[in-house]
């Protein structure tokens, strides 16, 4: 049952081309707002590192250096935040987890991302590649700033944002689904806006 | 503790905390409970069918007979206009709740000593915080038999911004701060500055008295508070951060 608030719903036009983009009960925003558990983690460059680990034969883990030798792709994707915001044509710069991942032999279903501060966020290895997700440095054409995550954080623009974990550090291949951060506390295990999977039992 | 349905919240009350703020008081019959620090997702209806929900702290504390939100209005925002002004006694709305387990905090669960940091609006879900403490009966929280030792630290621009202003107010075992960062008032002799190391080194505690923290604000000041808390020695796992940006 949906109540009616009088006076309200003054409807705001939007061209019908962006209301397309718009998944239900988001609303668009200008700015980029912030939103993290923790105090940002700060992090030198060279002591930075990301490692692929759990269900895999050979471990393997990168520095910045390798990092920026990968083919690098600019994206443009809109961004969905369970709050309820939405941004759309964010331009990010980084490395496609296909390019990561090309080469993993493993049977793992799905990934652990692990992160500076101890945040976690559990993703279905299909979330993840086919040219769905990225490691990203860059936003806007600069070094991504730390409140937003940097140096590196994930990109799953297709999942409410929490799935791309700010200060990424790794992915752990789980062969199986389990719970991260946001997931044992009242949020939804995949996190699809289109489908308005905000909290647990959408 | 899934959100589930939407809920209907009758008004039953609304009082302006500042020029721009108005603390709403609900009558919700099928609300579930909360714990102090959650939110709730507020949507509204237009005639024409347009629907737009926004995230608001709860300012009620568990024990508390109303479940009470504290909105700040936001000039061009579509929601918080039409709750600060336009809502009235006897309207409903509909909301869904309560929402996450991170930034909440129980005083027999969680303990203390309990250190609060709030920059504006972000005061919101520590008011709930303070309130739970209070409400606990006297030795129910901790061995000692007193409360949670609890101190809170408020930034706000001048006197005229502070919300809740009358009520967070020192007791035995909660000492309150403030610092003007714009105005202050005639005769201050406190802060008058942004939260900065030096303000959190006097008014926090020890890090070896492992408070627990919550910091709340915009995201400035939280960057600022919580970058701080963690160079003062307090272990990054224990400042928990709730972020604001304008929510219109």
């Amino acid at each position: 049952m949906s109540i009616v608030n009088r006076g309200f719903g003054r409807r705001r036009p939007v061209d019908p081309e962006i209301a397309r983009r718009i998944p239900p009960g988001q609303h668009l925003v200008p700015d980029f707002p912030v939103l993290s558990v923790g105090p940002t983690p700060r992090n030198e460059l060279h002591a930075w590192s990301f490692e692929i680990t759990g269900e895999i034969d050979f471990p393997r883990t990168l520095n910045w250096v390798d990092l920026q030798g990968l083919p690098s792709e600019s994206v443009t994707v809109d961004i969905h935040c369970v709050t309820s915001w939405s941004k759309l044509d964010t331009r990010w710069e980084g490395v496609s987890l296909d390019v990561l991942l090309a080469d993993v032999e493993t049977e793992a279903t799905h990934v652990m991302a692990f992160c500076d501060g101890g945040y976690e966020t559990n993703l279905a290895l299909e979330d993840i590649t086919d040219g769905k997700a990225w490691l990203a440095y860059g936003y806007g054409g600069e070094p991504l700033e730390p409140e937003h995550g940097g140096p590196v954080r994930l990109l799953v623009p297709h999942l409410y944002f929490w799935k791309s974990a700010k200060w990424v550090r790794g992915l752990r291949l789980m062969d199986g689904d389990a719970p991260g951060f946001w997931e044992q506390n009242g949020y939804h295990l995949r996190g699809d806006p289109w489908s308005e999977e905000r909290y647990w039992g959408d | 503790m899934a959100p589930g349905p939407w809920h209907v919240a009758t008004l039953l009350d609304k009082r302006p905390e500042t020029s721009n703020a108005a603390t709403l008081t609900f009558d919700c019959a099928s609300w579930p409970g909360h714990r102090a620090g959650q939110h709730v997702d507020v949507r509204l209806t237009g005639e024409d069918g347009y629907q737009a929900q926004r995230s608001y702290s709860i300012a009620s504390a568990p024990q508390d007979d109303r479940l009470e939100l504290t909105v700040e209005r936001i000039d061009d925002g579509e929601v918080s206009p039409y709750l600060v002004e336009d809502m009235q006694p006897g309207d409903a709305l509909e909301l869904r709740g309560p929402i996450g387990l991170w930034f909440t905090w129980d005083a027999a669960a969680d303990g203390g000593p309990l250190l609060l940091v709030a920059g504006g609006s972000g005061v919101v879900p520590l008011r709930a915080m303070l309130r739970h403490r209070a409400a606990v009966p006297r030795g129910a929280a901790g061995a000692a038999g007193a409360r949670v030792t609890a101190r809170l630290l408020l930034s706000a621009r001048s006197a005229a911004d502070v919300i809740y202003a009358g009520e967070l107010r020192a007791d035995d075992d909660l000492r309150s701060f403030t610092t003007y960062t714009r105005a202050t008032p005639p005769g201050w002799t406190g802060y008058a500055r942004r939260v900065d190391r030096a303000m959190l080194e006097e008014v926090a505690f020890d890090p070896c008295e492992c408070p627990r923290i919550f910091v709340c604000g915009p995201t400035a000041f939280v960057e600022t508070a919580s970058r701080a808390l963690v160079e003062l020695g307090h272990d990054p796992a224990v400042v928990k951060t709730e972020r604001f940006g304008p929510t219109g």
